[in-house]
């Protein structure tokens, strides 16, 4: 990790006075991110550049466990001895630590006062984006360029690089350089950082108060620094004493509740009119329908299956299964099942929910889940939702031909999805009746379909 | 003195008094283990074993121990006093439950014995009323038992008779394990006479006749024994016929018999007993009336003296006339012999009015080949080992036998319909069925038994994470026999400058007693296995228009299913052209190979991980280098920084060109290559026997037959003892940028003194070992020699067992969930938490 800060001032030379560094002598510092070494590369009354260089030892690196479990090969080979990142940022905050303070007691006359400077960083991750680093930079008053080669010159398929070459020039005190880098470098490293507390968020309001509170980029600076963590954004958004405008939901009243909410409420309905009180949801995943469920004491045996053990995990944390009262905690079973695989366990419900899964399983794996749900856990009711792909022409963003979702295996037209109900019941006994989920568009139907099977012949 | 016969599988309730001596008969004369105590467990759970507060949970936990003892076959004794009707009531529904026989042994002693014997007892001693009133129950409970269902009752009143008592215990009915065959096993024949002499005489068997003609023994000169599945009976046009053959083979010892549904119906019908006479029983009755009464007699005493199975050669094969499944196999229960005459059904009856059966054979687990007849199928197929072999004579369909042990199917037509079916007789399926896998097949903590490394245990956590990838990434089970086994690499080396060199390759060999070897070159690409089927051939039930499929260390497709098939058809050509499918008899082929480039199938890994590692190290380096030029020329103290940055960036450089090696463009087929270096399996046959010699010569043809979709594997045969001209080979493949080589034993399979030997070991070139330890390892090279690879030995090892198991089920033609078992085993292992750079 590199960067160089040039002051083009007079007597640029000052600059060693202001960073507590002297021209003239190479240091080195051991720190515990890396050993950090701070040269001058030049230093006349011109021009006078001072350059960090950091060097990670990448086999600690790993030992430390800091980038992902160590068990993933990713983990051994990556940019973090190269790209200016978080650690970077600390080592800028460690050996500059009294400059960024804008302390200088043996020439008090030199702070605070602005200087004409230059800043380059050679490798800057910008999410492939060229004009994040000068959304970021420009409002500080900081003129940017930025330069941006192809990921590999010899692999054109490879595409652009990642990583800018940043050029920063303006007139400011090093000290409010120093921390304009020590912030924004971290947040567009992105969620790459090893460790966030609550007392990154004090780092946060120490380094940028004055002028973070007013960016135009502050959430999504705050988002990225803290790692996505939302009570900590929250609690930087209030300690920062902006008073927080409303969601970002722009879109219209009648499109404001999400589809997944009225999903559930969809299929709530219906388990409600089958007179269900067991219910098997299958591939439950985090456990926002079992949630609804358990709330109904009218549900009296609740099976949330999924073949995630990540899931089945996260969704027992937030059901707080440890936490239930043990009449509630009765009702409840998680288990991991999987469509591959017959499984007994899944016999004896009233009522079986698909919500958004077959469109998961692989068409050639559709007959083993079919034959597990109608075949052999037979259940009254089997209530079915899947996205309607007539209605992908009405998402935007999503591009002609692709799906919704990357792990979907098919998105299916109302046509499709109810000759395959057909065939379910011809095949397994059931009769079906199709619905919607969400506004019906008189063109292309609800964003997602509905598909309501009873067992046996119909009334 | 006298012997107390009891099943060797039995549920034993000792019945007696207290004081009667119960406890030290049974110690006497039962293993330690055997004797479940009412008094022990009150103890168990209550520290008091006259404690009678505690004997409802004292009861749970003895109903537990016992019932886990019955499941497991084990004969159990039940050491109480047993002389309420209760009581004993529990005893035989717990055997029942658990199908096996229930016995009584009563110690009726006289009462002053058992007061003299309780006074000496200190706090355990009862009231004298309560041992009086215990004595009175028994006697009374006495000449009831056998109603309440015990089915053998030994009575013993004196202290001599309980001193001279000894226990025999006698083999089960059902048990005829040492029975070993070999066998020919026949299905349903339905009065068809004449069929079945014509398919005994197929099977070799010389007929005897009586002097009126009719065949009433049949010899086999190799000494083969037949196994009738029962149903001998009804319908067809010669009963009496085929009942005199079968009674005289019986007798004389050359065939064995289970009854059918239809005998047992006849016995009861020759008992004067009212049944409805239909399904064919009306021509059994009519013909037997032809014979006379000394023959029906004959022909009752046989039939009723059947048993409803039979458990022969070790346990190895299990027949009844409608199947059994595994728990029952060596029961003895009312229900037991139920389901071996008439199945299981699902208690609903399908629209011609025929019980609808339950497919218990999709579930059957058991490692027993269970045959079978009863429902008529056009076809005899295996299902999980089970197969059914009542092929529809009588209905005009074969009269089917199966030759055991070689599972050879041997038929002979119909003569004639001889009996119109209540339902059309099916036409024959064009696959066999789905098999069904079953979570309990995969999930929880499993150990899978190997042939060549014994039993591998795999966490439930490995299960856990295993099930998500098979399940949402995988390939459908069927398409994924086998999965390879990753590579332990060589010992880290001593020389300088190197982490894997062969000098240690060849050592480990060397030690291993293996001086053959043989080195390959390690293509750059991922491993992949090919399921390749000949035109025409279908793979077990996979839908029309797959032949075949090409799949990752995980199980992955490489391609989607139309690009998969358009590589199988360049395949399956080259495999015509080579002539291997007539070479090896087979019509599918599974081969072991490497498929490049990499980039294919790791493109996003090489886009994200590595590109972006080398332009990121590319933009930083050389401004630093730059930099401290400058700060040097300005007479600045950064002599060592400099150089070791400089270092850095040629580092960097190396880096990218080694990565690069991997990356070329594919379009449809066209810049993909195969690169095949074993044969995994054909057609009944694995090839891990066979030298690398061999599989590399197979694979030489086919490589010759396409060798723009395919490419060769160079190869060096080495003498450990000799290792020179291996070691300069492999500077020469890695200086020129290769990936390096695996070095394996030129045997192939081998075991060594201390069991299994590593199938190969990777020496990997350096400047391909950094895009594995980054582009900078070599300056960290000391650090990184301290790696410990037993974790990565044991794992390849055990992979490589797994692989060979699932390699031999499958050829072997066990049921799919056999052959998943062990590959499943594999991605399951591959959750284990080791080093990847290894």
């Amino acid at each position: 990790m590199f960067l160089t800060l040039t002051s083009t001032a007079g007597s640029a030379s000052d600059l060693g006075f202001l960073l507590h560094k002297h021209p003239d002598r190479a240091q080195t510092f051991d720190l515990s991110v890396g050993r950090a070494h701070v040269f001058y590369p030049e230093a006349s009354d011109e021009r006078c550049t001072v350059a960090l260089l950091l060097e990670v030892d990448p086999v600690e690196l790993v030992r430390g466990g800091r980038f992902g479990d160590g068990f993933a090969l990713g983990a051994y080979v990556n940019d973090r001895p190269y790209a200016a990142s978080s650690l970077l940022s600390v080592a800028l905050g460690r050996v500059f630590r009294s400059a960024m303070a804008g302390t200088c007691a043996v020439r008090p006359d030199l702070v605070g006062v602005a200087l004409p400077l230059e800043i380059h960083v050679p490798a800057v991750p910008d999410d492939g984006d060229p004009g994040l680093v000068a959304r970021l930079f420009e409002p500080l008053g900081w003129t940017v360029d930025v330069g941006v080669g192809p990921l590999d010159p010899q692999v054109p398929s490879f595409g652009e690089s990642p990583y800018a070459d940043v050029r920063l020039t303006g007139t400011f005190t090093p000290a409010d350089a120093l921390r304009h880098l020590y912030v924004l470098l971290p947040a567009l490293d992105g969620g790459k950082h090893y460790w966030v507390g609550p007392d990154e968020v004090d780092k946060l309001v120490r380094s940028a108060g004055e002028w973070l509170g007013g960016h135009p980029e502050r959430d999504w600076i705050l988002r990225r620094s803290l790692a996505h963590r939302r009570e900590y954004v929250a609690d930087a958004v209030e300690r920062l004493g902006v008073v927080e405008v409303a969601e970002e939901q722009v879109a219209a009243p009648t499109d404001a509740r999400p589809l997944s909410e009225v999903r559930r409420e969809v299929v709530l309905a219906e388990l409600r009119a089958a007179r269900a009180s067991s219910v098997i949801d299958l591939g439950c995943g985090e456990g926002a329908l079992l949630r609804e469920l358990l709330a109904d004491p009218a549900f009296t045996r609740v099976v949330g299956a999924d073949v995630s053990h990540r899931a089945l995990r996260k969704a027992a944390e937030r059901l707080g299964l440890d936490r239930m009262p043990d009449s509630v905690r009765a009702r409840l079973t998680l288990l991991q099942s999987s469509v591959t695989y017959r499984d007994a366990r899944l016999a004896g419900a009233d009522a079986v929910v698909l919500m958004e899964v077959i469109e998961h399983v692989d068409l050639d794996r559709l007959p083993s889940l079919e034959r597990t749900v109608f075949g052999d856990a037979r259940p009254r009711t089997v209530v079915v939702t899947t996205p309607n792909e007539e209605f992908n022409v009405r998402y935007p963003t999503l591009h002609a031909g692709t799906m919704r979702h990357t792990d979907h295996r098919f998105e299916w037209t109302r046509a499709q999805g109810e000759q395959w109900a057909a065939r379910m019941c011809e095949t397994y006994g059931y009769t079906f009746r199709a619905g919607a989920v969400g506004d019906v568009d008189r063109e292309v139907g609800p964003p997602t379909q509905l598909l309501v099977f009873t067992l046996g012949a119909a009334a | 003195m006298s012997a107390l016969e009891i099943p060797e599988l039995a549920l034993v309730a000792l019945v007696g008094a207290s004081g009667s001596g119960k406890s030290t008969f049974a110690a006497e004369r039962f293993g330690r283990y055997e004797v479940v105590s009412s008094d022990a467990c009150r103890g168990m759970v209550s520290d008091d074993e006259t404690d009678q507060d505690a004997t409802k949970d004292a009861f749970e936990v003895l109903s537990f121990v016992v019932g886990k003892r019955l499941d497991r076959g084990r004969l159990t004794v039940v050491d109480a006093t047993n002389a309420q009707r209760d009581a004993r009531k529990h005893v035989v529904e717990l055997a029942r439950a658990h199908d096996v026989l229930p016995v009584a042994i009563v110690l009726d002693l006289p009462e002053d014995v058992c007061l003299e014997r309780n006074r000496g007892r200190g706090d355990r001693e009862l009231p004298a009323r309560v041992v009086t009133r215990q004595r009175d129950l028994v006697r009374r409970a006495v000449g009831g038992l056998t109603r309440e269902g015990f089915r053998q009752v030994h009575v013993l009143r004196t202290v001599e008779e309980v001193a001279e008592a000894t226990i025999v215990r006698t083999r089960l009915r059902n048990d005829l394990r040492d029975e070993r065959g070999p066998f020919d096993v026949i299905g349903d024949v339905h009065g068809c006479r004449s069929e079945l002499e014509s398919l005994l005489e197929k099977l070799g068997y010389a007929l005897v006749r009586d002097t009126a003609g009719r065949p009433v023994d049949a010899v086999h000169p190799d000494g083969r024994t037949v196994v009738f599945l029962g149903d001998l009976v009804d319908r067809g046009p010669d009963t009496p016929g085929v009942l005199r053959l079968a009674m005289g083979m019986t007798a004389a010892g050359h065939a064995l018999a289970v009854p059918g549904n239809h005998e047992h119906k006849l016995v009861r019908a020759l008992d004067g007993r009212k049944v409805t006479v239909s399904h064919g029983l009306e021509t059994s009755l009519a013909q037997l009336a032809a014979e006379g009464g000394e023959f029906s007699a004959q022909v009752r005493a046989w039939a009723d003296g059947l048993v409803s199975h039979l458990v022969l050669d070790d346990g190895r094969l299990v027949v009844a006339h409608a199947g059994l499944k595994e728990a029952y196999h060596g029961r003895a229960s009312g229900r037991v012999r139920s389901f071996a005459l008439y199945g299981d059904t699902t208690g609903e009856t399908d629209e011609f009015g025929l019980p609808v059966r339950y497919p218990w054979a999709d579930d059957y687990r058991g490692r027993a080949m269970v045959l079978y007849g009863h429902t008529p199928t056009p076809v005899p197929q295996w299902v999980n080992n089970t197969m059914c072999l009542d092929t529809g004579v009588v209905f005009g369909g074969h009269l089917t036998a199966l030759r055991y042990p070689s599972k050879e199917v041997v038929q002979v037509p119909a003569e004639q319909v001889w009996y119109e079916p209540a339902k059309p007789f099916l036409v024959p399926a064009a696959t066999r069925p789905d098999d069904v896998l079953d979570i309990e097949d995969v999930l929880g903590r499993r150990s899978v038994e190997t042939r060549h490394h014994g039993r591998i245990t795999l966490d439930e956590d490995n299960a856990v994470a295993a099930l998500e990838v098979m399940s949402r990434f995988a390939l459908h089970p069927r398409w994924l026999p086998y999965l390879p086994p990753t590579m332990a690499p060589v010992a880290t080396s001593p020389l300088p400058g190197v982490l894997e060199h062969p000098a240690e390759a060849f050592s480990a060999y060397a030690a291993n007693g293996v001086t053959h070897v043989i080195c390959e070159e390690k293509h750059m690409g991922s491993r992949a296995t090919v399921l390749v089927c000949r035109d025409g051939f279908r793979w077990m039930g996979a839908p029309d228009g797959e032949t075949g499929a090409v799949w990752t260390r995980t199980g992955r497709a490489f391609f989607d299913r139309s690009l998969t098939e358009v590589f199988l058809d360049r395949l399956r050509a080259a495999v015509t052209r080579a002539g291997l499918w007539e070479e090896l008899a087979t019509d599918w082929l599974l081969l072991d190979a490497e498929l490049l480039p990499w980039s294919l199938k790791a493109g996003p890994l090489l886009r994200e991980q590595y590109a972006a590692t080398g332009a990121s190290a590319r933009a930083m380096l050389p401004p630093a280098v730059a930099s401290l030029e400058a700060a040097a020329s300005r007479g600045l103290d950064v002599a060592d920084l400099l150089d070791r940055t400089r270092r850095r960036a040629a580092d960097a450089d190396a880096f990218v060109e080694a990565y690069r090696r991997y990356v070329w463009p594919t379009d449809g087929l066209d810049g993909v290559q195969l690169a095949p270096f074993q044969v995994l399996a054909a057609e009944g046959l694995t090839f891990h026997d066979r030298d690398h010699g061999w599989h590399l010569s197979v694979i030489d043809r086919l490589v010759d037959a396409d060798p723009t979709l395919l490419r060769r594997t160079q190869r060096l045969e080495v003498d450990v003892h000799e290792p020179q001209e291996g070691i300069d080979w492999w500077e020469t493949l890695t200086a020129a940028g290769g990936e390096g080589m695996v070095v394996k034993p030129f045997a192939n399979l081998v075991h060594g003194r201390r069991g299994l030997v590593q199938p190969g070991l990777k020496v990997r070139g350096r400047e391909y070992l950094r895009i594995i330890y980054g582009p900078e390892y070599t300056q960290h090279l000391d650090r990184l020699k301290v790696r410990s690879l037993g974790r990565k030995r044991g794992l390849a090892l055990r992979e490589y067992a797994l692989g060979l198991e699932s390699l031999d089920r499958l050829v072997a033609g066990e049921p799919l969930w056999r052959v998943h078992e062990p590959v499943f085993a594999v991605l399951a292992l591959e959750s284990e938490p080791v080093d990847p750079r290894l």
